[in-house]
């Protein structure tokens, strides 16, 4: 009985869920450019649309540049942060530690708003680079998080073995230490990617007046009516979401990943 | 290798690009925004250096008042309806087989990463009338017309909880995957049902985490900037949508700066209250 009653909780949740996806996938094929659900006809020519049409290409090759670039920087900064932390005894560090999760634990609208009087003051406001920075800033925390977890299951006695046997610094990070985080390397670099891919705000303030990004440019198209390229971005957004974190569960351990982040949200 | 202070400068360098980066780009556009929430209206949207408390002065009006209320009233109702819904069903996620986990994980993280754009989207046209649910309803002749369902309050607390509820599974998982699963058998082998032994052993152990949950979701609740625009009336702007509004269409950067500056007091208010709630966990 209990299982039957439990089937159903979580069929229902997983409706609520799929819900809209099913209806924005159902809208995507609509024939004409009619917003309207079971769709009338059939045609995929709406994802084309994304890639044929140049404002919608120039969006998404905006974005993707974007989340690239920014996901690499966002890296870049965490990387030495959580090393030094995990490395060296130093408790006042950990105040980068508390900045680098602050962006990430505040409602998104302050930092948007911070970087955008200090973009204006700084007289850089609207330079595509601008948008990079902030979203490396915004996004720190997800490969923060996931390498101050790496670094804690690294098993330090592999490390003294290598000092032991004469390995300086450089070369016990580059032979050891590396090849030990680089799943997490990778896992935060994904995390940072897809939440930089569907990022609207922080873009929006910073370069929303001189590009699109893809969230910009479906928000804009908005305002204007309902196209259903915006249903077919969407989907095309889910599933590469789907699909990234897919394969992070696929090669690393997702369970253990989660657990770890949101405890250290608290 | 053991763990050691810093000897020299050099020890220090890894810290240099991170500390800076930090810095220049968190700490001082947050000090930039403070400091441009005194700052003086001009008119078309220009601002002056200077030090007036005009723009928090404004937080005294009755208009600024019933949107404040609106957001912690919104952000309360969000919080509750996704514990309520998450608790059990994350509790009953964390005994499944590993494999059904990874599958729920993967499609909760897709849906949390989804920006509040497509959500907005998506749910706007789940609600139309040309496209919308009631078309299923009339289908399955429960109705005989199809109508618009947005914009409304109910659209917006939707939309808000579906944006929500993934990340209070994400935040749950971890506090329930390790509860003692012996607690539970204790009470199954003392004759509780199994919602009887969720309601009386699981939830009580749990008191701590769910009052941070609750504090947490309704931080994220808070941020949600573009939903109420999309799914609601003006009526039913939040704080944070405000701010956006005074910020992009109206260009009174210093309202909207001494408006984030209000707002990141409340949440901070909120993360020490939380910080709090976790300390009496491990206590307990």
């Amino acid at each position: 009985m209990t299982s039957v009653y439990q089937k159903l909780y979580f069929f229902l949740i997983g409706l609520f869920l799929a819900l809209p996806l099913i209806v924005v996938a159902g809208v995507s094929v609509n024939q004409k450019q009619t917003l309207a659900f079971p769709p009338e006809g059939f045609s995929t020519s709406w994802y084309g649309e994304i890639f044929l049409n140049p404002e919608w290409r120039n969006a998404l090759f905006a974005s993707v540049t974007l989340a690239l670039l920014s996901a690499a920087l966002a890296v870049a900064i965490a990387l030495p942060l959580a090393w030094f932390l995990w490395r060296r005894v130093a408790p006042w560090a950990n105040i980068f530690q508390l900045l680098g999760v602050a962006p990430f634990t505040l409602p998104p609208v302050i930092t948007a708003l911070g970087l955008l009087t200090f973009w204006a003051t700084a007289g850089f406001y609207g330079q595509p680079w601008t948008a990079v920075v902030s979203h490396a800033i915004f996004f720190v925390t997800l490969p923060l998080v996931t390498l101050s977890l790496g670094f804690t299951s690294i098993d330090r006695s592999l490390v003294e073995a290598a000092a032991t046997m004469g390995a300086d610094e450089r070369t016990i990070f580059r032979t050891v230490v590396l090849p030990l985080i680089l799943p997490y390397i990778v896992s935060g670099y994904a995390f940072a990617f897809v939440l930089s891919l569907n990022e609207y705000i922080v873009a929006y303030m910073t370069v929303g007046f001189t590009m699109e990004t893809l969230p910009i440019k479906i928000f804009n198209a908005l305002r204007y009516g309902y196209t259903p390229t915006m249903a077919s971005v969407t989907v095309l957004f889910v599933s590469t979401a789907a699909v990234i974190f897919g394969l992070v569960a696929r090669f690393g351990d997702l369970p253990k990943l989660l657990g770890a982040m949101a405890s250290d949200q608290k | 290798m053991r763990r050691e202070p810093p000897q020299t400068f050099g020890d220090y360098s890894p810290l240099l690009f991170p500390a800076a980066m930090l810095t220049i780009f968190f700490v001082v556009p947050f000090g930039t925004m403070i400091a441009v929430s005194f700052f003086q209206r001009q008119q078309g949207g220009f601002y002056t250096p200077a030090f007036v408390f005009d723009n928090y002065e404004r937080f005294l009006s009755a208009f600024f008042g019933g949107v404040l209320g609106f957001s912690l009233m919104m952000a309360i109702a969000v919080a509750i309806c996704c514990v309520v819904l998450a608790l059990p069903f994350t509790y009953l996620l964390t005994r499944m087989a590993r494999r059904v986990q990874i599958v729920w994980l993967v499609a909760l993280l897709s849906i949390l990463s989804l920006s509040e754009v497509i959500i907005g989207f998506a749910w706007s046209t789940l609600f139309s009338r040309t496209a919308g649910i009631t078309n299923i309803l009339v289908a399955l002749g429960l109705m005989s017309e199809a109508k618009a369902l947005t914009p409304s309050f109910a659209a917006v607390l939707t939309g808000m909880v579906y944006q929500a509820f993934p990340y209070t599974v994400l935040v749950l998982f971890p506090a329930l995957v390790r509860l003692d699963p012996t607690l539970t058998e204790a009470a199954r082998t003392l004759g509780a049902s199994p919602p009887k032994a969720f309601f009386t052993v699981v939830v009580p152990a749990l008191r701590n985490t769910i009052v941070a949950t609750l504090i947490m979701v309704f931080i994220f609740a808070l941020g949600s900037y573009l939903l109420p625009q999309l799914l609601g009336r003006p009526q039913h702007w939040t704080l944070s949508v405000l701010i956006t509004d005074q910020a992009i269409y109206q260009s009174n950067m210093p309202f909207a700066a001494a408006m984030a500056v209000f707002l990141v007091l409340v949440t901070l208010g909120l993360v020490a209250l939380t910080v709090i709630a976790g300390r009496k966990g491990e206590a307990a």
